[in-house]
């Protein structure tokens, strides 16, 4: 039922190639939001079995080389289908006006959603692997058609930047390939019967790190996290979103479902250094973000920063981190596509997103809706509570406190700067001193219907995660305590 | 044997060859020969690939100078199947006259590709290799109006002819040091005994020969040349046909016939023998074909450079061994489509827009969707990006490579190897670059190939996409082929 999200997104593409654009635009929203696609992860996760990792499809793919078409579901892979969803729907009501190439752009848009479904609801190393590349390439031509500022250098070093961790995940994989295929009489790739290996403790501590440094470039951990923010600014609205919803996503759920639940031992090698370079990423890019003038540099940092607190979750080593991580997953996948998409909004009508310079013309010449997005985004930035980075955030520093008090408290001083940042960018955005007459602020367009309902959509979800986070932490905690990575 | 008996498993090879002499006469003969030859050079073609179906299953001649094995006529297929697809990029306009003898040579270089993959006897390889060297030399040549294409062929012509002195000396100490020109006897006489030094001079020069061949750095710097300015069927085939038979030679050799002086390349247990010269041929294969390739401009020099990259990457199957050489198999037939079928879109843009520098490819997306998208689907497989054949071959190489010796012995070379392919994302991603990205020039006019050419295209690429996505089949064929 929802491996149909993949087959459907894929069959949009194909559809939204072919058509003009005015189909094609249709197309992509008819297949994003559609019965079978963000609905049904929704439905999937309400019918949900706790604790299982639920076999949708499985069939023989390559069996000589043990490879299978395997797809399955649990809590997590859902929680995150359900942001994949929301996140594309979104980004194809903000992509409305794209009008130059449109149908070839919702054909490279529907691809990165496609792969993503893909990789959350693989159960096979391979089938994995492959969806994870699947992505690659499709951003390259979505920021360097359709981009903006320095476009050309953003869309190659963030898909260098994602083929470097392809590369090392590529190792990773092989390697428990071929050492699980040597030990054991049926080579195998399932996902299933890998976790119930046992692989050697000194090879898992020479692939863990390789594996997990993979996943988390593109998660965006400190220091391999500056194709984050250059991609993110070169990016189209749509693709931004994209980007901070669910290909950051794609990483840290790697590293959760690949790399530690797979090399338990490795991981407990390891954590420490995780948390270190988490830690380091949420202070750090916050620190940043504090000084940057453009603001989608400043949404591009608080990103990095937010995803540090999925790192910091998952290296806990509690089950109420790794919860907690998932949560904040879904929590900066909805909260960071609607910083991107009023960026964008901004953008589009005031043609600047300088903070300083254009922006600071007053609240009474920003269409209200727009400030009104902005504030309720920025309250979920900073974890206001009541909204869902609150929920996750405070989730993660319980999970947290067990292990690694210290991290918790420097973590706090992050908070600080998050709010210290977003409040700078929101003053200055909204509710600067209006500038003399002397630059005349342009007539800006209304916004338009497809805008109002995404960014509805996007606060609806973040408020209702916010109030009752407990709908997905009921689903998400069964599946964590279910992996390999707690037990001793 | 019967003279019957023989004629019989060489029927493939004698219809090649009969159709290659038919075709010349034909040229030398009749007005509409620029219409007539192509059609059967196709179908003689295609008449030998039926023939390769009908052969025993085993059977091997005069101590194995011709051999008839499930993976011998697999590959003969793939040959025939090659040459067939570069009949079908070759248009008459691009050699005026001479169009049939250009085909008689393309059929000749085929036999010899035949030949080669069907031996397991150095004399008859050494023929295979000679046949479709100087065929190949003077495909090189063939344009007559344009001087460096000369330049090309003299310059292939050289090297090879030095590579090959090499290679029959090689050849020479070898039988003197065994008494055998089998390779089955070879390789019972290195498993019973020690590797005496005229021995390992041997091997090492036959090793340079074959090196050549498969263009692996540092006998590669033919390759830019003859990719460059060679007529484009031509550099096509070599990139193909002949790069697919020369390491099915080259595992041949290795594995079977000096199988037992194998060595190790493992990083923790380095020892001598075969294995750690193709490791370093490999490794110094991938560094410099990648590196050069970022500094390309010319879209066929740059695909030049990265085959010496992609001739590093398959090494690491027939390093492996035995059971890596499936995967090399299967990696370098991929291959082999793949640059045929790259070929074939140079070979439009260039009599389209007069080159085939990037610029001339500037805007092709707008100008020819379909040989924008069939580029793409090429260059992405020889990036190695899902779902396309290349990767599938890449994830299969590596893991053979990982899983030979007892602690991922080869390791430092799947991570060369790994890294090469992350510099060659870059300058795969400037052609995609300029095919996609970059508007075309203003009062470019659309580029419409024809029907055959873009049928064939269309055909490769599908058939790129296929072998990514449902490899089963064939390397389920390629494994019980090489058992």
């Amino acid at each position: 039922m929802i491996a149909w999200t993949i087959y459907l997104t894929l069959a949009g593409a194909v559809v939204a190639l072919m058509s003009p654009g005015v189909i094609a635009r249709w197309t992509a929203l008819l297949t994003t939001a559609g019965r079978r696609s963000s609905s049904a992860c929704w439905r999937s996760l309400m019918s949900l079995i706790p604790g299982i990792f639920q076999t949708i499809t499985r069939r023989e793919w390559v069996p000589l080389l043990g490879m299978q078409y395997h797809l399955a579901a649990d809590g997590i892979s859902l929680t995150l289908c359900l942001v994949t969803g929301l996140t594309a729907v979104c980004a194809v009501l903000f992509s409305w006006d794209v009008d130059r190439r449109t149908n070839e752009f919702f054909f490279w848009l529907l691809l990165v959603v496609a792969g993503s479904f893909g990789v959350f609801l693989s159960a096979d190393l391979f089938l994995f692997f492959v969806f994870y590349e699947v992505v690659i390439v499709p951003k390259y031509f979505l920021i360097a058609i359709w981009g903006s500022t320095n476009k050309e250098y953003g869309a190659m070093k963030l898909t260098l930047y994602s083929f470097l961790g392809g590369a090392l995940v590529m190792i990773g994989i092989i390697a428990i390939y071929v050492t699980a295929g040597k030990e054991s009489v049926a080579t195998s790739l399932s996902l299933h019967e890998l976790a119930r290996f046992p692989i050697a403790t000194d090879v898992q501590a020479w692939v863990f790190p390789i594996l997990f440094l993979g996943f988390a470039i593109l998660g965006g951990v400190w220091p391999l996290h500056t194709w984050a923010p250059t991609g993110h600014v070169a990016a189209p609205t749509a693709g931004s979103m994209l980007l901070a919803g669910i290909v950051m996503k794609l990483g840290a759920y790697g590293a959760l479902r690949i790399a530690m639940n797979l090399l338990p031992d490795g991981f407990q090698l390891w954590r420490d250094w995780i948390v270190v370079a988490a830690v380091i990423g949420i202070i750090y890019a916050a620190a940043v973000a504090l000084r940057q003038r453009d603001l989608k540099f400043v949404i591009g940092y608080s990103s990095v920063s937010h995803m540090g607190f999925v790192l910091l979750g998952l290296a806990a080593g509690t089950a109420l981190g790794a919860g907690g991580a998932v949560l904040q997953m879904f929590s900066h996948g909805v909260i960071g596509a609607l910083l991107f998409a009023i960026a964008g909004m901004i953008y589009r009508r005031a043609h600047t997103r300088d903070l300083d310079a254009a922006l600071g013309h007053g609240a009474e010449s920003r269409p209200a809706v727009c400030a009104f997005s902005f504030v309720v985004a920025s309250a979920a930035s900073m974890g206001i509570p009541g909204f869902s980075g609150f929920a996750a955030e405070i989730t993660i520093l319980i999970g947290t406190w067990k292990n690694y008090p210290q991290a918790v408290w420097i973590t706090g001083i992050g908070m600080v700067l998050v709010a210290a940042f977003t409040l700078r960018a929101l003053k200055t955005a909204f509710f600067g001193d209006k500038v003399p007459a002397a630059v005349e602020s342009p007539a800006l367009a209304p916004i338009t219907t497809p805008e109002k309902l995404g960014a509805g959509l996007l606060m609806f979800s973040t408020l209702a995660i916010g109030i009752y986070p407990q709908f997905l932490l009921d689903r998400i905690m069964p599946a964590v305590e279910a992996m390999n990575f707690l037990k001793p | 044997v019967s003279y019957l008996e023989f004629l019989k498993l060489a029927a493939p090879e004698a219809v090649v060859v009969f159709t290659a002499l038919v075709v010349l006469a034909i040229g030398l003969g009749s007005k509409h020969a620029q219409v007539i030859c192509p059609v059967l050079a196709a179908f003689g073609l295609i008449a030998a690939s039926v023939m390769v179906t009908t052969l025993p299953n085993e059977a091997s001649l005069f101590g194995g100078m011709l051999v008839v094995s499930p993976l011998t006529s697999l590959l003969k297929i793939i040959c025939l199947l090659l040459a067939l697809f570069t009949v079908t990029l070759t248009r008459a306009g691009t050699f005026a006259r001479d169009y049939a003898e250009y085909l008689a040579l393309l059929l000749l270089a085929t036999v010899g590709l035949m030949l080669l993959v069907g031996s397991e006897e150095l004399l008859m390889i050494f023929i295979g290799l000679e046949l479709t060297g100087l065929s190949l030399y003077l495909m090189t040549a063939f344009d007559k109006r344009d001087a460096r294409s000369a330049e090309a062929g003299l310059k292939y012509f050289l090297f090879g002819s030095t590579t090959s002195a090499f290679t029959l000396f090689g050849l020479s100490f070898v039988y003197g040091a065994t008494g055998s020109t089998a390779l089955a006897g070879i390789g019972e006489k290195l498993a019973s005994g020690a590797v005496s030094p005229l021995l390992a001079a041997g091997m090492v020069m036959t090793l340079i020969g074959l090196a050549f061949k498969v263009a692996a750095a540092p006998f590669h710097l033919w390759a830019p040349d003859a990719y460059q300015v060679a007529p484009v069927p031509s550099a096509a085939f070599i990139a193909s046909g002949s790069k697919v038979a020369a390491f099915v030679v080259l595992g041949k050799v290795m594995l079977v016939g000096f199988g037992p002086a194998h060595g190790s390349a493992e990083w923790q247990s380095l020892a001598a023998g075969w294995s750690p010269i193709l490791a370093a041929l490999a490794a110094l294969s991938i560094v410099v074909g990648n590196l050069v390739a970022l500094a390309q401009t010319n879209v066929r020099r740059l695909l030049a450079y990265s085959a010496v990259a992609h001739a590093g990457y398959t090494l690491l199957g027939i390093i492996a061994g035995p059971h890596g050489f499936a995967a090399t198999l299967f990696y370098t037939t991929v291959y082999a489509l793949t640059l045929l079928g790259a070929f074939g879109v140079v070979a439009w843009v260039r009599s389209s827009t007069g080159g085939d520098d990037f610029s001339h490819f500037v805007g092709l997306s707008s100008r020819s969707p379909v040989l924008a998208a069939c580029m793409a689907v090429f260059i992405l497989s020889l990036a190695g990006l899902p779902p396309l054949a290349g990767f599938f071959g890449k994830f299969y190489l590596f893991s053979a490579a990982l899983a030979a010796g007892e602690r991922h012995g080869l390791l430092w070379l799947v991570v060369l190897a790994l890294l090469g392919s992350l510099i060659s994302l870059y300058y795969y991603l400037l052609v995609l670059k300029a095919i996609f990205v970059d508007d075309a020039p203003g009062g470019a006019s659309p580029i419409v190939p024809a029907p055959l050419q873009r049928s064939t295209l269309t055909l490769l690429a599908a058939a790129i996409v296929i072998g990514g996505i449902l490899p089963t089949n064939f390397v389920a064929q390629i494994i019980a082929a090489v058992r």
